[in-house]
């Protein structure tokens, strides 16, 4: 780690303005990923801003039923929150399965979308990695692949997405809300992260420079039943082997409203929009299901150590479809 | 002499406990002489080859770095007898991780930051990390002290082919880390030719010679202080090169220096378990009586050093079978050397060994338990001795009374719940009774208090507590009359935390010492003592490690209940139970918590831990405690472990066998066969995770 | 060591007493707390948030004190484990009593972290917030009931290698229930053998 600056923002244009858009400027929010990655020498910033005490930790409903998350709000608060636990309990259960008590108190919202991945070959400095040094080669496509994707990888760059949040926010339709030198704009969460196509080293569509002022969640999914479900290698704190978040409204036993999305597949959070495009208006079957959720996981291109990830895709999907299918809709307000 | 409870067996609470809990126990990284200095440790980026040119600019223009020590300016050391602490001695590179600079600075921010500035060129060679059963370069090693090479009974092969019964079997187990939860760490300090070191050390006194060679001193210009040390697990056994680092940089500065290993360094230069393949071949008459045991044991070491995890060493002690070959074959291979990691050779082993036997019990058709009890023997096979006690019957009797094995159905996959199956499994475990000598010296104060000094290490055991209890008995007096100095090795000498013998070892020498000075005091009717009070002496040399015409062993049995998720292959332990016949139990409190212990170390053997040897780069994939998986609390259900009254007067004066290892060895066999049991599909490779466990799942269904 | 653009006074306040360390930027709460001011009870086990040990509070909620920035604590209030009290602010605390009661550790490097985070995680209970294992009708405004299951869950960011988890679980359930602790752990049980008569989970 080598020495930086350090500037506490006490507002969005003041930490825009700090930031300036320079390439060795970071925003600091909770810090359970950047410090971490700053001891790995993996990011080596020469300003930190810190964003953490913005007033952005609240939590308002609009009143079109929309509910707008702030970017500083703690992981462990926003899964506390009574209006995500009864409305959007697949963000609740998300941010619950991923870290421990004590990182989900420091992580904030806009934190948890920008972690990276935990690829042990980005983590080294000794080893090639495209994302985090450029064309100096993937350690990992011909390496140990295990915990790696499925989906979507290119021949640059095999990493998965690490977190739980995000994954639940894509099956969310949620927005993303950024601050640029060029003003506000929003993102769709499940355009946020890219895949890594050529240019591993941008996880995000987000600017250099560009700060997550909030997260808004449409008041679409709000009250539909909703859940997450995660596998891991030990009951918890540790990373997904797979992990699915879905939304599923069911109405005169057709599917109306269906969203999919898996983690620990891909390099973002996978939105399984082939799998929904199937199911919508169909009878919530287990064969339906297990139909559509082939269709989506046939484009599926395991490396050499993680073949398994397809079948357990599959089972977590049908599993909570089904289970959803069964459950009584949940109050919308 | 005053009438007293018996202190030795009672639950007493340790006496650290409240310093551990405050916070104000402190481990070797925690001091903080004057000047202080701090040293970040470079590590080799190639897998084999060597260090051609180190170039230093950069780390000594970082502001606070003081010095970059590398093989081309280190002091040179006396040749060690064990090759991993010939740190910065030459341009070998032996296997990635090995340290090839060091960098000493004013602040932890600045030896950080200048380590990685410093700049290494390599001759890189190809390196073979690979383990193979049919590896060229695979040889039987010598076999020193009976657990390793190659031990014939009979003719076991031909014995095997003529059997009515049958299994050959491969068992594979992954490398494996100890991973204390504190790093290792020592604090350097010469002062007028005098180097005194904290160390996180599981046995002060070697540390104290190997630093005293190392560096041509007498032994007593040299103080190793290991007060309290956070775990070690068999990788702090042996002085580790961080500390020879420590010393050596502090010596070339000249201030006092801190080196703590960052966790994610520690799999290559701390050692670990080394992976290993398991061919077992079981051959049984039909009424399930053993005819033939053949254990092939397949492992790695590194190209400096010979270690063998001696997996079939306690396949010797086990069954009776009037033919057997228990067979040792290692590769050396251009990795980090492998050394003791809990039960070295006995888990693994054990592991192996007691699936084989649950796989021949599903042949026989018969109880496993029974299979158990059907070969239980008085003599250890591969010696012939007798053994001092075994009661392994009465721990497998015992366990299946308490967990309720009786009402077991016995069909596989005969449990269903939704999606989980339920199934349970039994294994039996064992661990040598060992024994080292010790010194102790016991003092009586006029006041009628008493110190013992021995320089035993507390590394979680309890070690302070149960030598005070040792020691009240021997002297007849209540425990709370008696103190225990430990941890310093200018206290009298002492063997190691390790083989499960450091109670037994310091305990024999503070008996000795206490039963002298009792006589002592008899002697002198009552008279009173001088001010400085009075002292006796022992030192168990030729007593502790006498032979015996006893095998001598601990024996235990294992008992798991798991459910199997189909739908994700997860894998929980529902219930865990162990019960042991080893010898008398000292302190009942601290004695539980090491039975628990190394049931939930096996726990993680069985489900989550598991590394990864990657063949291009030659280091462990899982590096750091978010890859490698130790069990968290969520794993880890209520565990019960019991033990038996076992009276066995072949042992040491107090009756104790070791208790600190056995409960990893068989917990990982019960927690495997319990996983058939639920699913009716036998997986061979640990760990058992969900990858794992849902392909072997979907392949059976 | 004064200040620069690298280095910054931070007021805070640590187990109660106002302190003003000058700190490098880069130095972590962790390693200000131990390098600096001699608090060694949180420990350094992995550096990196993954094992617990480092555990603190910062302004009443548990943190991973290696992964906080100490330059970022301007205002805040750390508790480490040297600063926990009983209610009267004197004796040890219940948890710690109870960790001692149990015998929830071993080599007790893992211990003070262990320990603040069940003062966290009791906290966080009391206050309603919800675990991965509570279920999903429990009302989110009334305190959550610990269950051995929610105090494994709630605790599983602490890392023990000496595997004493199931007596932590019973330490911290000893302190959740305010029952009277210290009942005879001697595991002498009537038919002559020893061990615990343990309950068996469900």
């Amino acid at each position: 780690m080598k020495p930086f600056r350090y500037v506490r923002a006490h507002s969005v244009e003041e930490a825009t303005a700090a930031h300036a858009g320079r390439a060795a400027s970071r925003y600091l929010g909770g810090g359970t990923n950047l410090v971490d990655l700053m001891k790995l020498g993996v990011e080596r910033p020469e300003t930190l801003i810190d964003v953490s005490r913005l007033d952005l930790d609240g939590v308002e409903e609009f009143s079109d039923g929309s509910v707008r998350l702030g970017a500083t709000v703690r992981n462990s608060d926003l899964a506390a929150h009574p209006l995500i636990r009864g409305r959007y309990p697949v963000l609740s259960q998300a941010l619950l399965s991923g870290a421990s008590g004590q990182l989900r108190n420091a992580a904030t919202t806009g934190g948890n979308l920008l972690q990276r991945t935990r690829c042990p070959y980005f983590q080294d400095l000794g080893k090639p990695c495209n994302k985090r040094e450029p064309g100096s080669g993937c350690g990992a496509r011909d390496g140990v692949s295990r915990d790696h994707a499925v989906l979507g990888h290119s021949a640059q760059c095999v990493a998965t997405h690490p977190s739980d949040m995000a994954v639940a926010l894509a099956a969310l339709d949620a927005q993303v809300e950024l601050r640029g030198p060029q003003g506000p704009r929003t993102l769709p969460a499940a355009e946020f992260h890219r895949l890594p196509g050529d240019r591993p080293d941008r996880d995000t569509e987000l600017d250099h420079g560009e700060l997550i002022t909030g997260v808004v969640l449409p008041s679409s999914a709000a009250g539909l039943p909703s859940a997450y479900r995660k596998v891991r290698d030990r009951a918890s704190y540790a990373f997904a082997l797979a992990s699915v978040a879905v939304v599923l409204g069911v109405e005169d036993t057709r599917v109306r409203t269906v969203r999919i999305a898996f983690g620990g597949l891909a390099h973002r959070p996978w939105r399984a929009l082939r799998a929904e495009e199937a199911l919508v208006g169909q009878e919530p079957t287990d064969e339906a299901f297990l139909r559509a959720i082939d269709t989506e996981l046939s484009e599926a291109e395991p490396l050499r150590d993680n073949a398994f990830k397809v079948p357990l895709a599959r089972n977590i999907a049908c599993d909570l479809l089904r289970h959803l299918a069964a459950a009584p809709a949940a109050p919308t307000s | 002499m005053p009438d007293t409870v018996k202190a030795l067996g009672a639950p007493t609470e340790r006496r650290e406990g409240p310093d551990k809990v405050t916070g104000t126990a402190r481990y070797a990284a925690e001091y903080r002489p004057d000047g202080c200095a701090y040293a970040w440790p470079v590590p080799a980026g190639i897998a084999r080859g060597k260090v051609t040119a180190v170039d230093d600019t950069a780390a000594l223009s970082v502001p606070g770095v003081i010095k970059v020590l590398s093989h081309l300016n280190a002091p040179r050391l006396a040749e060690p007898d064990d090759a991993t602490l010939a740190v910065l001695q030459d341009e070998r590179v032996p296997h990635r991780g090995w340290y090839v600079a060091l960098v000493v600075a004013d602040t932890l921010e600045a030896a950080r930051e200048g380590a990685g500035a410093v700049r290494i060129d390599y001759a890189e060679e190809d390196h073979d990390v690979t383990l193979r059963t049919d590896h060229p370069d695979a040889y039987v090693p010598e076999d020193k002290d009976g657990t390793s090479g190659e031990h014939v009974r009979g003719d076991a092969e031909a014995a095997f082919e003529s059997a009515p019964v049958h299994v050959d079997v491969e068992y594979h187990v992954p490398p494996l880390h100890n991973h204390p939860m504190e790093p290792h760490a020592a604090t350097a300090q010469w002062q007028d030719g005098q180097l005194t070191v904290h160390d996180s050390s599981q046995g002060a006194t070697t540390v104290r010679d190997v630093l005293a060679a190392l560096f041509d001193l007498p032994a007593d210009r040299v103080t190793v202080v290991s007060e309290h040390v956070g775990g070690g697990f068999g990788s702090k056994g042996t002085p580790r090169p961080h500390v020879v680092l420590a010393a050596m940089a502090a010596h070339v500065t000249g201030r006092p220096v801190k080196l703590a290993l960052p966790r994610r360094q520690l799999p290559a230069v701390v050692g670990h378990r080394s992976p290993t393949v398991h061919r077992l071949r079981l051959a049984a008459q039909d009424d399930a009586t053993l005819l033939s045991v053949i254990h092939e044991v397949t492992g790695y070491t590194s190209r400096i050093k010979e270690f063998v995890e001696t997996g079939a060493a306690a396949t010797r002690v086990m069954y009776p079978s009037p033919h057997a070959r228990t067979t040792h074959r290692v590769v050396p291979l251009d990795v980090p050397s492998p050394s003791w990691m809990r039960a070295p050779g006995e888990a693994p082993g054990m592991y192996a060994l007691e699936s084989a036997m649950d796989e021949l019990a599903v042949e026989l058709g018969v109880d496993p338990v029974h299979l158990r009890l059907r070969n239980d023997t008085d003599t250890e096979p591969d010696s012939a001795k007798p053994f001092s006690s075994r009661h392994l019957a009465e721990c497998l009797e015992e366990g299946a009374r308490r967990f309720g094995w009786a009402e077991r159905d016995a069909r596989p996959r005969s449990r269903v719940h939704g999606s989980v199956l339920v199934g349970s499994g039994v294994a039996a475990a064992t661990y040598p009774v060992n024994a080292s000598p010790s010194q102790a010296v016991a003092h009586a104060f006029p006041d009628g208090s008493y110190v013992v000094r021995v320089n035993a290490t507390d590394i979680g055991t309890g070690a302070r507590t149960v030598l005070a209890q040792v020691a009240a008995d021997a002297l007849g007096v209540p425990v709370e009359r008696v103190r225990t100095e430990i941890g310093s090795s200018d206290l009298p000498a002492a063997p190691l935390a390790g083989g499960s013998s450091g109670t037994a070892s310091w305990g024999w020498a503070v008996h000795e010492a206490c039963a002298r000075l009792a006589e002592r005091l008899t002697r002198s009717g009552g008279k009173e003592l001088p001010p400085e009070g009075i002292s006796a002496r022992a030192d168990t040399a030729g007593t502790a490690d006498a032979d015996s015409d006893y095998a001598r062993h601990a024996f235990g049995a294992h008992f798991a209940e798991v459910g199997v998720d189909t739908v994700t292959g997860e894998v929980r332990v529902r219930r865990l139970l162990g019960v042991y016949a080893a010898g008398r139990i000292l302190n009942a409190r601290t004695a539980r918590s090491q039975f628990v212990g190394g049931i939930v170390m096996g726990l993680g053997m069985a489900l989550t831990e598991g590394s990864t040897m990657d063949p291009a780069f030659g280091d462990f994939t899982e590096s750091d405690l978010a890859g490698y998986h130790v069990p968290a609390h969520a794993d880890v259900p209520v565990i019960e472990a019991h033990w038996i009254d076992e009276e066995d007067p072949h042992l040491n004066p107090m009756g104790s066998k070791g208790i600190g290892e056995i409960g990893i060895v068989g917990t990982a066999a019960a927690i495997g066969n319990a996983v058939y049991h639920a699913t009716g599909v036998r997986l061979r490779e640990l760990p058992l995770t969900p990858d794992r466990v849902l392909t072997a799942l979907d392949a059976g269904a | 060591m004064g200040t620069d653009v690298f280095h910054s006074e931070v007021p805070m306040t640590v187990n109660g007493s106002g302190h003003s360390p000058v700190v490098d930027h880069r130095s972590t709460l962790l390693d200000v707390l131990r390098e600096q001011m001699d608090l060694t009870g949180a420990k350094k086990g992995c550096d990196h948030g993954q094992c617990g040990a480092c555990t603190v509070l910062v302004d009443g909620r548990r943190v991973n004190s290696c992964l906080v920035l100490a330059v970022s604590l301007e205002g805040c209030a750390i508790t480490t484990v040297e600063g926990l009290r009983d209610a009267d602010g004197e004796g040890l605390h219940p948890l710690q009593r109870a960790f001692i009661e149990r015998d929830a550790f071993q080599c007790g490097y893992c211990t003070p972290g262990q320990l603040c985070s069940a003062v966290g995680a009791l906290a966080e209970a009391e206050a309603g917030h919800p675990s991965h294992v509570t279920g999903p009708d429990t009302a989110a405004d009334a305190p959550v009931r610990l269950t051995k299951e929610e105090i494994r869950e709630r605790l599983s960011g602490n890392l023990c290698r000496c595997g004493a988890y199931p007596h932590i679980v019973e330490a911290v359930e000893d302190v959740t229930r305010a029952e009277p602790v210290g009942q005879d752990r001697s595991g002498q049980d009537a038919d002559g053998t020893h061990g615990t008569q343990d309950e068996v989970d469900a």
